[in-house]
């Protein structure tokens, strides 16, 4: 079963480096490296908070665009092109597919990130030429990026067990905006009364609460991060990936293929 | 104990998006495959053949009824690797080489990692697909597709193969080469259940066939035994330029080329021109059957089902 999984991951994995989704580092390489040089002629320390700010939040954009742009496609591409008739006539478990398909985007994810990181490095010390203790602050950031990563390929992973590639796109895309700002959300529904109350409680706590991932500002002006939101959010990441993905397979388990 | 036993098998579609309508694509079916057996499964398109395989592979979820295969529930995932399945116009990941394909699929059906390469260019030899082993598969033409399907159908060597219109798509030599793996297959004591509408490909592999029209199974039987049911005509051959008045009188359909005469004419009439011949004292030159075909038989089914159907209304 493990093997399995194992399998079907590396052959997704396999597929996105095919289909060349890894190109997408040389768009990132070429902003980053633009901004590095055009924001050069101003002080070091600006300069440093442009890099940190810019790097971060292009590695994030770019994971969520590629994990909901291959996401979507992950189980109605293969039941579209029926490329899963002869996976599923295989001793392979519906469940196993599904959990080796988010191993495979998550991990194409997570080794994007990883040349990313290079590169927001790399560019940090072309422009303040060291590195400070502070620096590290940079690994934490990245380690919720990647966590905010593993959310949304559950949850396109879910919705595309029932719907269609588009529709998955919209749905997926508009809950990672509106996670964004799950935590405005909350304080909206501690404010409101009566029915929108029940309603926007239970809204702010669905959603994905993508705010409490997003520790770019702060740690590019050195602020620490509390090692209990780290754990808050691992343990919140791997609920809600898991909750998610398990809607998947309970989907997934009924359908007919095409 | 029998390979495949089908007890009951029905699906019921819903189609159209808004106004939701039941569509029954295949009636409660029960059929029974023995072991080591070649079977045909008939019918011409929109019978329901593919939809009973993809409810014998667990694609789509019967609307009632189970299966056992091997002696067991068909669902149990055990059954799955002892058994292979080429999908009508197959379709595989078009990014993967023949042998990268095959070698993947060799991993998810457990093949130990010692005898996968082997096994997999025995299948690239066996599919004659050797040459084109390192091309992807998107640079693949229909026939060159349907050779990969077969390929990983048998890759895992399992004791069971389920064949949607494994002929379709290929030349006649790779028709020929299909044939002889299926009769190949057999010899090695697999049993080998193929949907096709071509006749003659199952007039000479199968052990027995079933008919399925509409969704309902129509017969099943051995190939002779479903076409002797079928009134046989005998050809009679003589030498001679003219056909005597009695002979014409028995109904016989007659042809005159050259010197010979050739008559087909009822099985039962046979005695009887055999008879006039001698009487007027024409040689013989050979009486052979004419085996009524597969097709007269499906045709004549049909037919048969058409008419009692428009009875019924
Ligand atoms: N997903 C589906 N939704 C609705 N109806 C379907 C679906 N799949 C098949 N059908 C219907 O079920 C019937 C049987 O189809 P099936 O594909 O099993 O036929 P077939 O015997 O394989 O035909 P062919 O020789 O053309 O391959 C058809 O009437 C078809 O319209
Ligand atoms: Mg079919």
């Amino acid at each position: 079963m493990r093997t399995r999984i194992a399998y079907i991951a590396s052959n997704t994995f396999r597929e996105a480096v095919r289909d060349r989704v890894l190109y997408n580092l040389i768009a990132f390489a070429l902003l980053l490296s633009g901004a590095a040089i055009f924001v050069g002629q101003i002080s070091i320390e600006i300069e440093k908070l442009v890099v940190i700010n810019l790097g971060l939040t292009a590695v994030s954009l770019f994971g969520i665009v590629i994990a909901i742009f291959i996401g979507i496609g992950l189980v109605s591409k293969e039941i579209e092109k029926r490329t899963l008739y002869t996976v599923l006539s295989r001793p392979v478990r519906r469940w196993e597919f599904i959990v080796g398909k988010f191993f495979g985007l998550a991990g194409t994810l997570v080794v994007n990130t990883f040349f990313m990181a290079i590169g927001v490095f790399a560019a940090l010390f072309y422009v303040s030429h060291k590195f400070v203790r502070a620096d590290a602050l940079i690994l934490v950031a990245l380690y919720f990026i990647v966590l905010e990563f593993q959310i949304i390929c559950s949850l396109t992973l879910l919705f595309s067990s029932f719907s269609s590639p588009l529709l998955s796109a919209v749905f997926a895309f508009s809950l990672f905006v509106i996670g964004s700002f799950a935590e405005d959300l909350r304080n909206f529904a501690s404010m409101a009364h009566g029915f929108s109350r029940w309603l926007a409680t239970g809204a702010a706590y669905l959603v994905p609460n993508f705010s409490a991932f997003n520790v770019i500002t702060s740690i590019a002006h050195e602020q620490p991060v509390a090692g209990q939101l780290i754990l808050q959010n691992t343990l919140y990441a791997l609920f809600y990936a898991t909750m998610a993905l398990s809607g998947a397979v309970l989907i997934f388990e009924r359908r007919d293929l095409k | 104990m029998p390979a495949i036993e089908i007890l009951g098998l029905e699906k019921t579609y819903s189609v159209g998006f808004w106004r939701k309508r039941l569509k029954l694509a295949l009636h409660p079916l029960s059929l029974t495959v023995e072991d080591g057996e070649i079977f045909g499964f008939l019918g011409p398109n929109g019978a329901g053949k593919t939809t009973t395989l993809k409810l014998l592979m667990g694609l789509v979820f019967p609307s009632a009824g189970s299966a056992r295969i091997l002696g067991r529930e068909w669902t149990d995932p055990s059954v799955k690797a002892q058994i292979g399945f080429l999908p009508e116009q197959p379709y595989f990941y078009d990014y993967l080489t023949a042998h990268e394909l095959l070698e993947y699929y060799g991993q998810l059906s457990g093949v130990p990692a010692k005898q996968r390469k082997q096994r997999v260019e025995h299948v690239l030899d066996q599919v004659g697909l050797r040459d084109v082993q390192g091309v992807q598969l998107r640079k693949f033409s229909k026939g060159m597709l349907q050779r990969v399907g077969i390929g990983q159908a048998i890759l895992h060597d399992p004791k069971i193969v389920f064949f949607d219109e494994p002929m379709s798509g290929l030349d006649p030599i790779g028709r020929r080469e299909v044939r002889d793996l299926m009769s190949q297959l057999k010899s090695e004591g697999k049993t080998v259940f193929f949907s096709t509408h071509i006749l003659s490909d199952a007039e000479t592999l199968c052990d027995r066939v079933a008919i399925i029209h509409k969704g309902e199974l129509r017969g099943v039987g051995a190939v002779e035994d479903l076409t002797s049911s079928v009134q046989g005509t005998v050809e009679v051959i003589w030498h001679g330029s003219q056909v005597p008045a009695s002979i014409k009188a028995l109904g016989a359909g007659c042809h005159v080329t050259g010197d010979r005469v050739r008559a087909t004419i009822n099985e039962s009439q046979q005695d009887a021109i055999i008879d006039a011949l001698r009487r007027e004292r024409l040689r013989l030159i050979a009486i052979t059957p004419v085996r009524t075909s597969l097709e007269a038989y499906f045709v004549e089914k049909l037919r048969r089902a058409e008419t009692t159907a428009g009875s019924t209304k």
